[in-house]
């Protein structure tokens, strides 16, 4: 159904740790792994699935690791990547850092939860908080007090524990939004020399949004979120001020889907601790926050001059922090001079980038950068990519989509009472502009 | 403290000092001394020599050392099996352990053990924790029953513990359901005989309760299995598409895909005007969207599975292009599923957009990206008929840029272009040649070949020896072409090339070639000509699209390798050969739970298909519910020219195509009427038409010529008049036709363009020709194959229509439309309403398939036609129309 077994490489391509879970696929056959991965990387076409005779390797790579699943059956590949990445997320929490000093110092860890994570091929609990119950790092004493598998592990609630105490019952929402934006551009020639880059239009701009909860309630709380989302008011007939609607919305494990469809509410009982409880896609198009314009002019075999306009195009009471425009430049530049009206920029040569960092951005505010370049006499025969200039900023108390928390309503038996605190920020993903030089 | 330190000792006599911690007094020693040995047994050292001496720290209470032992017995049992044995009593005491966590522990490592001997003792145990009252040690238990049938299938059947696993899918707890339908799927997959799962409505509703309770792979399971699941109708397939619609927000990618995957499955039983069928394909696509918002690995198993869906159900996504742009920092395996997916959806409204997308894309560095941009331009042009020329402008300006792979694959999709539309572009050749030096690819240089540009030089010829053979055999026809056009000036050049080919070359199919144009220009230069220059096959629309019956079954496995691959299991399975392919399900009449063998199998036996009398194993009848009865007799009725004068008197709109009509009036044409019409008698196709002189002076010399067209229709003879065609005289032909001739898209497609010359002048008009012309004598399909081609179609190519005012019965109905060689293959009652399913045949081997349902007390018939050319239904519908109506 899925894996024969899931091997832990380092980059050489040496077992670190491995788990043979089906004994259908000899464990010998992940040797062609890397040299498989190595012909692909030099014609320039890797993929994540690789097969060798009837072995098919899914793969993935996390630091200096690569975590792969053998198998030689029609496996369901989606389950398997979904797996392997749950993988990473079990170890990073276990060990803070996955790599491979982590994965030597904790053998006997790995090993356990590699035989509690999956079965026969079949995933089995790879809920983190609940394997640290009965998985610990330090040994376990079997003691008679302990002799018990934690209910929660087969319960239908599978993510939180009973008998979770705290003395100040809190719950804090994060409310994050994520800005992808890609926008086109344009070259003019001038003078057959000159290459002037500027910016064209917005091609696609999506919102990705998630919701994150830190939960320190105690016992068995149910839990109901409301926001204002158009097709819940549109549900209920209710049209209060401004709705978002949301294209796609995904859950975690605990909320009850078939109530979320049928009524549009958000009700689950929370994993303890902090976890991400929703994610959501919004496509309404929305002015690029921060704007950029660039001009790009490069002189042929003397240099490259640059000169960036940035616009924050958001309110004025808000304001962007730890701004950074990364504008690409010729890997064959060198000697760079900037001058920008705030801020500072440097030039980071092992990354080809002109880097400019604005600590603090107004909403409204423009601000200005130049820098230069020299170009080498002769050229760089090799060509070179069009990367893109990519924004990276953080706006906090503030969406983009305008999302709301409208409620938080948290119901125990006990009857405690118990505060939400909600924060919202908004922030870059995906935030390209192409260039052309 | 870490665990490292136990990977640093390295002396020699390793082994021999392990030994001795193993037998120590103190447990702490002893636990140091396993981990050390598994620390050994991780860097891939033999350290099975220790076999005993582990076994025996495997009483212990301490749970960690416990767990560690029996790691090393999984990983060393089969190298030494009669130690394992050894180890049998332990497992058996710890399945007894009041801590469920050993009792699981136990049962889980035992079934790891791929002993046989093992084995037996393992079934005690195994059967007891089956009842285990802890779930966790039920769930365990459940998965070991998979395990166990891996290594002895036939001990499990015996010792009845599939029926365990069945009772188990009622258990209370939803884990132990989840595992259990995990290990029936997983043993079902090599156990193709028996309907494990045992599918039942009750069942199918055990588990959607089951599904919503869960782990997350838990649902992955469950929608798996529901995927093989058949219902029995469109009311019980909507229920199941409800319950599961919920699992598309789920923050699981994989359960989003099983969840598509069910429903892909069953919107094949759902009734296209349902407002359900609808609101489902909408809620597709955002959790699709999403998917592509992943890790990079995820996003290709999503992308190559929209891949599919696109093909299958293109509706679903054709607003969504936009998400399918590249982005500079996605792998390379992305952007090239991103791009493959942004061909198959690009379409007139959005092809502006994707056209400024692909050239941006093809000035990238990235060889094989660009490459494909470029191609990808070119199937654009094909595929969007409007945006053809700025296709071609487009690729003119990358042909401009002289990078050499950008050159040589655009010269490749322009030869594409030109033979999708002759004679359009062909000013752009002479741009092309410039580029002819820097030409060194196989295919580059035979497109330009082909293009039509051949070298003159005989140096070029030459280098024939040299060149690759694809080339070659290009060059070697475009020669021979060459010639047949201009054989003055080549007729050296021709016989240098074909000695060249035919002794010098020890390549066969060059060889062959040679031969074969060798004789053919010898023996009859005439045949020669027609056969070298035929007209170039039009090319399709969609390249490299994926064959339906498999794209059938590979919506089945959307998920799953198969679907990345684009590749039916039994293509890289080893052993999956007697499997089941599956196949999605039928929407006509009510199937069983089992297989239904037309879809997939092999085409039953003709004698079995052509049986009258219903038989046992005719389910093709069962399945499409059809009568059968004896066939439905038709009156003959002679000939199809007798019926049309007849049927004088009737609506006239209606009889465009029946009558004669004038063609060519005479004030357009100097004083020549030509009236006529279209007709098909005993497989002949003619034009019957009326020439009349109104002029005051006599005509003669007439010749007639046909415009390339849809298909093909030449004149077989030349015009039959022979006299001169007095003033205020009119001559009756009858002129044979056939469809040889080069073919040519019309709009409208039945379009036909002729030009008549005499002494005067001459004079072009253009006729529709009616459809049933071309309607085949042996237009009759099997029922067999009917039914499997009415399913390959997509449902997107059918169209329905209605016929208004209609009073015949069925059987006048059949009658009438034999005359006209479309015939009735089965007819069905269905609640009262008679249902005629028929086929027919065009001369270019085109089927339609038609159903015409007509409710008794209703003069409006409903007819669905279904068309892998479904340009050519309307036309179809039209002769429906004129022969019902008459």
């Amino acid at each position: 159904m899925s894996a024969s077994a899931v091997f832990v490489l380092d980059l050489k391509g040496k077992v670190l740790i491995c788990r043979n879970y089906k004994g259908d696929v000899d464990m010998a056959e992940i040797d062609h792994f890397l040299p498989l991965l190595m012909t692909q990387e030099e014609e320039g076409l890797t993929c994540p699935i690789m097969s060798h005779g009837n072995v098919h390797f899914l793969w993935i790579k996390h630091t200096n690791l690569y975590l792969v699943a053998t198998t030689n059956k029609n496996s369901n590949a989606s389950l398997v990547y979904a797996f392997l990445y749950k993988v990473v997320e079990v170890f990073t929490e276990y060990f803070t850092e996955l790599e491979e000093e982590s994965i030597q110092d904790n053998f006997v860890v790995v090993y356990e939860l590699l035989d509690e994570l999956m079965d026969f091929g079949f995933p089995q609990t790879t809920d983190s908080k609940i394997l640290q119950e009965y998985i610990t790092q330090e040994g376990t004493k079997l003691e008679v007090a302990k002799t018990k598998v934690p209910t929660t592990v087969t319960n239908a609630v599978s993510w939180r524990s009973e008998g979770i105490k705290y003395k100040k019952n809190e719950v804090f929402i994060d409310v994050i939004e994520s800005i992808n934006l890609l926008v086109s551009g344009f070259t003019r020639r001038m003078l057959g020399l000159i290459h002037v880059n500027a910016n064209g239009s917005v091609m696609s701009s999506d919102i990705v949004g998630t919701v994150k909860l830190k939960t320190m309630l105690s016992g068995m709380p149910e839990l109901r979120l409301g926001l204002n989302d158009r097709a819940l008011f549109a549900l209920t007939g209710r049209d209060k001020g401004k709705t978002v609607t949301m294209e796609d919305v995904k859950f975690h494990q605990c909320v009850r889907l078939s109530r979320f469809e049928s009524d549009r509410t958000i009700s689950f009982i929370p994993p303890d601790g902090e976890s991400e409880l929703m994610s959501y896609r919004i496509n309404t198009h929305v002015k690029p926050l921060i704007w950029i314009e660039s001009v790009i002019e490069k002189f042929s075999h003397s240099r490259v001059e640059i000169m960036v306009k940035a616009k924050g195009q958001f309110k004025k009471q808000s304001v962007a922090n730890n701004v950074e425009v990364r504008v690409p430049v010729p890997s064959d530049a060198d000697s760079p001079k900037f001058k920008t009206s705030t801020g500072h920029a440097k030039y980071v040569p092992e990354k080809n980038l002109a880097v400019w960092t604005i600590k603090s951005f107004p909403g409204g505010k423009e601000f200005l950068m130049r820098a230069s370049f020299g170009l080498p006499s002769v050229e760089n025969d090799e060509m070179e990519g069009k990367p893109p200039i990519t924004v990276n900023f953080e706006i906090p108390y503030f969406t983009v989509s305008g999302i709301q928390v409208r409620y938080m309503k948290i119901i125990e038996k006990s009857g405690y009472q118990a505060l939400p605190w909600v924060r919202y920020i908004t922030q870059s993903g995906d935030y390209q502009l192409r260039s052309n030089f | 403290m870490t665990d490292s330190k136990y990977f640093t000792t390295n002396k020699k006599g390793e082994i021999f000092e392990l030994k001795a911690e193993l037998n120590n007094e103190k447990k702490e020693k002893r636990k140091e001394a396993v981990k050390k040995v598994i620390a050994a047994m991780t860097v891939g050292k033999d350290v099975s020599s220790l076999f005993p001496d582990v076994v025996n720290c495997m009483q212990t209470d301490n749970l960690e050392l416990k767990k560690l032992v029996y790691l090393y017995l999984m990983n060393y049992a089969k190298s030494q099996p009669d130690m394992a044995i050894m180890a049998v009593n332990s497992f058996v005491k710890d399945c007894e352990d009041p801590n469920p966590l050993i009792r699981a522990l136990a049962v889980r490592t035992m079934g790891c053990i791929r002993v046989d001997k093992i084995t037996e003792y393992l079934c005690e145990p195994l059967r007891k924790c089956l009842k285990d009252e802890d779930p966790y040690v039920r769930k365990t238990a459940a998965v070991c029953v998979a395990k166990l049938h891996d290594i002895n299938a036939q001990m499990v059947e015996d010792q009845g513990f599939l029926d365990s696993l069945r009772d188990l899918i009622a258990d209370s707890n939803p884990m132990v359901v989840a595992n259990a339908v995990a290990a029936l799927s997983e043993i079902s997959e090599s156990h193709p005989n028996s309907n494990l799962l045992d599918l039942n409505p009750q069942n199918i509703n055990k588990l959607l309760t089951a599904l919503n309770e869960c782990t997350e792979w838990g649902q992955i399971f469950i929608l798996d299995c529901l995927s093989n699941y058949n219902p029995k109708d469109e009311r019980e397939a909507q229920s199941i598409c409800e319950r599961v619609t919920p699992r598309l927000s789920h923050a699981n990618s994989a359960v989003v895909l099983s969840a598509v995957k069910v429903l892909m499955k069953f919107l094949e039983l759902l009734p296209k005007e349902l407002d359900y069928y609808n609101t489902l394909l909408k809620k597709l696509s955002p959790p699709l969207v999403t998917l592509l918002s992943g890790e990079p690995e995820v996003q290709y198993v999503a992308l190559r599975n929209i891949n599919l869906i696109v093909q299958k159900r293109p509706e679903i996504l054709k607003q969504e292009i936009k998400v399918f742009f590249v982005k500079y920092n996605d792998p390379i395996y992305v952007k090239l599923e991103k791009l493959d997916i942004m061909i198959r959806l690009a379409s007139q409204a959005n092809i502006a957009q994707v056209l400024a997308e692909l050239k941006e894309y093809a000035t990238e560095v990235d060889v094989d990206f660009v490459r494909k941009a470029v191609r990808a331009i070119g199937r654009c042009a094909i595929k969007v008929e409007q945006s053809a020329e700025r296709c071609v402008s487009t690729l003119l300006d990358l042909i401009q840029t002289k990078v050499n792979y950008v050159v040589q694959e655009a010269i490749v999709v322009i030869r594409d272009i030109f033979r999708k539309y002759p004679n359009k572009y062909e000013s752009i050749i002479a741009t092309l040649c410039e580029n002819l030096d820097s030409l060194d690819e196989p295919d580059a240089r035979a497109a330009m070949i082909w293009i039509g540009q051949v070298p003159r030089s005989a140096q070029t010829i030459h280098s024939l020896g040299g060149v690759l053979f694809q080339v070659q055999l290009t060059l070697l026809t475009a020669i021979v072409k060459l010639f047949l056009k201009k054989p003055s000036e080549t007729q050296e050049l021709v016989q240098q090339v074909l000695s060249l080919a035919t002794q010098d070359s020890d390549n066969p199919d060059l060889r062959d070639r040679g031969y074969i144009y060798w004789r053919l220009l010898s023996t009859d230069p005439v045949t020669a000509k027609e056969v070298v220059l035929s007209e170039k096959p039009l090319i399709s629309e969609e390249t490299d699209l994926i064959e339906p019956t498999l794209l059938d079954e590979l919506i089945c496995h959307i998920g799953s390798l198969a679907s990345v691959y684009h590749k039916p299991p039994n293509a890289f399975v080893e052993g999956s050969h007697g499997i089941h392919r599956k196949h999605l399900p039928i929407q006509h009449g009510s199937i069983d739970t089992g297989e239904s063998p037309v879809s997939a199998g092999p085409v039953v036996p003709i004698e079995q298909a052509q049986s009258v009398i219903p038989s046992q194993g005719d389910l093709l009848g069962d399945l499409l519910n059809l009568d059968l009865g004896p066939p439905v007799n038709v009156p003959q009725v002679s000939s199809m020219q007798m019926g049309a004068v007849d049927l004088l008197g009737g609506g006239l709109d209606s009889l465009v195509y029946l009558f004669s009509q004038v063609w060519l009036p005479a004030v357009k044409a100097k004083g020549l009427e030509i009236s006529g019409t279209f007709s098909r008698r005993q497989g002949q196709m003619y034009m019957d038409m009326t020439f009349t002189n109104k002029a005051l002076q006599h005509m003669t010399d007439f010749a007639i010529q046909f415009n390339k067209n849809s298909f093909g229709v030449i004149p077989t003879t030349p015009l039959p008049i022979h006299t001169p065609l007095m003033p205020s005289q009119s001559i009756e032909v009858s002129l044979p036709l056939n469809t040889i001739g080069p073919v040519m898209k019309m709009d409208p497609l039945n379009n036909l363009q002729v030009a008549v010359k005499n002494n005067i002048d001459v004079f072009y008009f253009s006729g529709l020709i009616p459809l049933n012309i071309f309607f085949v004598e042996d237009g009759k399909m099997e029922r067999q194959v009917f039914l499997a081609t009415w399913k390959d179609i997509p449902n997107e190519n059918e169209l329905q229509y209605q016929i208004k005012e209609c009073h015949l019965n069925a059987d006048t109905v059949s009658g009438k439309l034999q005359n006209d060689n479309i015939y009735t293959i089965a007819k069905r009652n269905v609640e009262g309403q008679d249902m005629l399913y028929q086929s027919l045949k065009l001369t270019n081997g085109i089927w339609i398939l038609a159903e015409l349902r007509i409710q008794p007390g209703n003069p409006n018939y409903t007819l669905s036609l279904k068309c892998r050319a479904p340009e050519v239904t309307q036309y179809v519908y039209q002769v429906y129309y004129s022969v019902l109506k008459n």
